[in-house]
């Protein structure tokens, strides 16, 4: 570990905290409805839309309608996804005349990107056209962001309102998502990807004629304004197979920075949006408080293994790190920061590969989504993931002092502690569930790419980056099989959705409940205390959950390592 | 409940005409005009000939040029498309080799290349990224001690002196941006170009 080092993950937090606040004072106004800087451009357009959908934008919705709203749309982005991937054979935007997609494969595919976890089964390069990285991936990339953003909106609300029976309309708050706060910055970040070397064309690959007389076909596309959105909404899904490690996507060490901030950008953002709805910014402060401690461990954790190596580039003399599967321009520190980064905030786009991470360093990403991507999280799921933590947490402290339990003014009561508890439990069912089917299974066995407890690792942290939507792998393991492509879009599926539900079944009966004032009896939940009881909740919930599980791959293959095995 | 069947439908297709047609579209546009060279992907041409990108690595064998970092990328065997052969710096198909830290087959493969590189220079040592497979299979650049420890072998292929071939290394040695972000490199096939470059005077 290096002082340069250190400093520039001590830049990256400090430019994070100093954006929450301004980005949040302007996404609460996008919500909120009212004007900004953008409506007289962005105006127009929206009212547009919904003249032409039929969408009463005053009109609002009960939380079983926006739900229920919320699936229909995600439907409809279901059958775009499969249907262009199945058909890029006969579409237009494709150059390198890729044929049309397998049918698991397509499958896998569509349900990872309305889930917003983008796992890639495919590799872009070799198996998409343009056509559907754009109108496919790209337009998902958007929509499945401002979904989760919506609902994270629509759970505030249920904090926010006292005696209502809705929490927003869904289309109104998709709508401005999208326009006013998605699609903005991502055309001035798209432009800032091109300038640093990222390709946007619609042109063929490109035959190279190398020094040294070889032929070299160098993929290209409309990648920078897939880029943008991927990293933005939290997505992570490549244009190219090496995702954001391939110079392509990520060419420099600024574009590099760039990223990194962007990932986590509108989710800590959203902290702030929540303490303005609930009426004061320290609840959201100490929301992020409990994120920043969880996510500076982390990176701890992950630099100091990386930097310090393995045992078998020790064996041979070899210093400055773990380099196996990183590149030069980022190095150590900006690999580990990378890779920390995107497992906590659900993003899932990789700038080194996790698989040939030291054991230790491979764990934190693992816990990171082990924890429900609550770090951060993805954008608006990260938020809502947390909350849901908060009711679990609160309700703790309620029973420790023997008082109801209250947050921001509502009473915290068991059909919340239920809905919260079935959130939380459900995610754990499906990665621990798939993980002893995949390493029993025999065809799912064969796709291992490691012998010994990394294998393992391989298979738990597949279904784990399902689950919690990130869609970053340990890529060595083959998951383009019958069997992956399906085991792991019913865990992209439950993950989303079985959290979605329940936490927009908490949102409706918050908002039908009366706001109680602050009395002295009130635990306060904007201080120390406060933070320390969430992330000892979150700790214990989810070490009792997978520790047993991380005992059997990383643990056990560090152990390993120190005593001289290989495998 | 109906009534949302409209806007799922409507809503949907133009919200995906605009993000995934009108944006993509208006961009490489805007992006095409502003920065053509990138937006192209950043291309070399020699004599009217591409002969690579500036970002993207390429497999360097000869001792006259210096050599990049193993690449783990591969290729559609063409014996039987079901299966996959090594086909380095393959820029169609990026990758690393996803070998773990206990991986038997990571170690044994580092050995070699390690032994292999202490008979090329004995006098310094082995730099861990000349040894080590990047993530994309497609890494631009080595470390600027990598490119150092390969003087002794690019000067004598190249009957040029040692002091001439490391000047050049050190003109291409970039560092980090503004003193923090990013770490030390070079690039490869941009040396190399001012390396054939300088002998063609």
């Amino acid at each position: 570990m290096t002082m340069v080092g250190w400093l520039q993950i001590i830049l990256f937090c400090v430019i994070i905290v100093a954006l929450t606040k301004p980005l949040g004072w302007y996404m609460t106004r996008v919500f909120s409805g009212e004007r900004t800087f953008l409506s007289p451009v962005l105006r127009p357009i929206e009212a547009g839309l919904y003249w032409i959908s039929g969408v009463d934008e005053r009109r609002e919705q009960h939380w079983l309608t926006y739900t229920v709203a919320m699936l229909l749309f995600h439907v409809g982005g279901f059958l775009i996804i499969y249907g262009v991937m199945r058909l890029q054979a006969i579409l237009p935007f494709n150059p390198a005349g890729q044929g049309a997609v397998a049918e698991d494969l397509s499958f896998n595919t569509a349900i990872s990107f309305i889930t917003n976890t983008n796992w890639q089964n495919y590799g872009g390069e070799s198996t998409l056209s343009y056509l559907v990285q754009m109108l496919g991936l790209t337009h998902q990339n958007f929509l499945s962001a401002a979904t989760g953003i919506a609902l994270a909106v629509a759970l505030i609300r249920g904090f926010s309102r006292a005696s209502m029976r809705t929490v927003g309309n869904f289309w109104v708050d998709v709508t401005r998502t999208t326009l006013y706060v998605l699609l903005p910055i991502c055309v001035v970040y798209t432009l800032f990807l091109v300038w640093q070397g990222i390709p946007q064309t619609l042109g063929n690959y490109v035959e190279a004629t190398t020094l040294e007389g070889a032929k070299q076909t160098i993929a290209v596309g409309p990648v920078a304004s897939q880029v943008a959105i991927k990293m933005l909404g939290t997505n992570g899904g490549g244009f190219f197979n090496a995702n954001a490690a391939h110079p392509f996507e990520n060419p420099t060490a600024l574009s590099n920075f760039v990223q990194m901030l962007s990932i986590f950008l509108i989710g800590a953002a959203m902290t702030n949006v929540f303490g303005r709805m609930v009426g004061n910014q320290r609840q959201g402060w100490a929301i992020l408080a409990v994120m920043g401690v969880l996510f500076v461990a982390g990176v701890a954790v992950t630099y100091w293994a990386e930097a310090n190596g393995t045992a078998t580039l020790h064996a041979l003399g070899l210093t400055g790190g773990n380099m196996e599967g990183k590149e030069v321009r980022f190095g150590i520190v900006a690999s580990s920061l990378f890779a920390v980064i995107t497992t906590a905030a659900s993003c899932g786009a990789v700038n080194a590969m996790h698989d040939s991470f030291t054991a230790l360093g491979g764990m934190i990403p693992l816990i990171n989504m082990q924890l429900g991507e609550i770090i951060i999280g993805g954008v608006g799921a990260g938020l809502y993931g947390m909350l849901l933590f908060v009711v679990i947490a609160i309700f703790v402290a309620g029973l420790m002092v023997g008082r109801t339990p209250e947050y921001v003014g509502k009473k915290i009561e068991a059909r919340e502690v239920k809905m919260a508890m079935l959130a939380i439990l459900v995610l754990p069912l499906m990665y621990l569930g798939w993980t002893a089917v995949g390493v029993v299974y025999p065809a799912a066995v064969a796709s291992m790419a490691n012998a010994g407890p990394h294998g393992f690792t391989e298979v738990l942290y597949a279904f784990t980056s399902a689950t919690g939507n990130n869609g970053s792998a340990f890529a060595g393991l083959t998951g383009n099989t019958f069997f992956y492509n399906l085991t792991l879009a019913s865990a992209m599926f439950v993950g989303r959705f079985f959290m979605i539900i329940p936490a927009m079944a908490i949102a409706g009966s918050l908002a039908g409940k009366k706001t109680h004032p602050p009395s002295a009896g009130t635990f306060p939940t904007t201080g120390g205390l406060f933070v320390g009881l969430v992330v000892g909740v979150i700790l214990i919930i989810g070490g009792l959950t997978f520790f047993p599980a991380l005992a059997l791959g990383p643990i056990v293959e560090q152990l390993a390592m120190n005593a001289g095995n290989v495998f | 409940m109906l009534r949302e069947i409209r806007p799922a439908i409507v809503l949907l297709l133009a919200l995906t005409a605009i993000t995934g047609l009108a944006y993509p579209l208006a961009m490489t546009g805007i992006a095409g005009a502003l920065f053509p060279a990138q937006a192209q992907g950043s291309l070399i041409e020699e004599d009217g000939k591409v002969v690579g990108s500036a970002l993207i690595g390429q497999e360097f064998k000869d001792d006259k040029y210096f050599h990049g970092r193993p690449s783990a990328t591969l290729a559609p065997d063409p014996n039987d498309s079901t299966k996959t052969v090594p086909a380095p710096y393959n820029a169609a198909n990026s990758g690393g080799s996803n070998l773990g830290p206990t991986s038997k087959a990571l170690a044994d493969r580092l050995k070699e290349d390690v032994d292999k590189l202490k008979a090329e220079n004995p006098s310094a040592p082995v730099p861990v990224d000349l040894v080590t497979t990047s993530a994309s299979g497609l890494d631009p650049n080595i470390s600027p001690e990598a490119a150092q420890f390969q003087v002794p072998r690019v000067a004598k292929a190249r009957n040029m002196s040692e002091d001439q071939v490391k000047q050049l290394v050190t003109s291409h040695t970039e560092g980090r941006l503004l003193g923090l972000l990013g770490e030390p490199r070079v690039n490869v096939l941009a040396l190399n170009l001012s390396l054939d470059r300088a002998a063609a005077k």
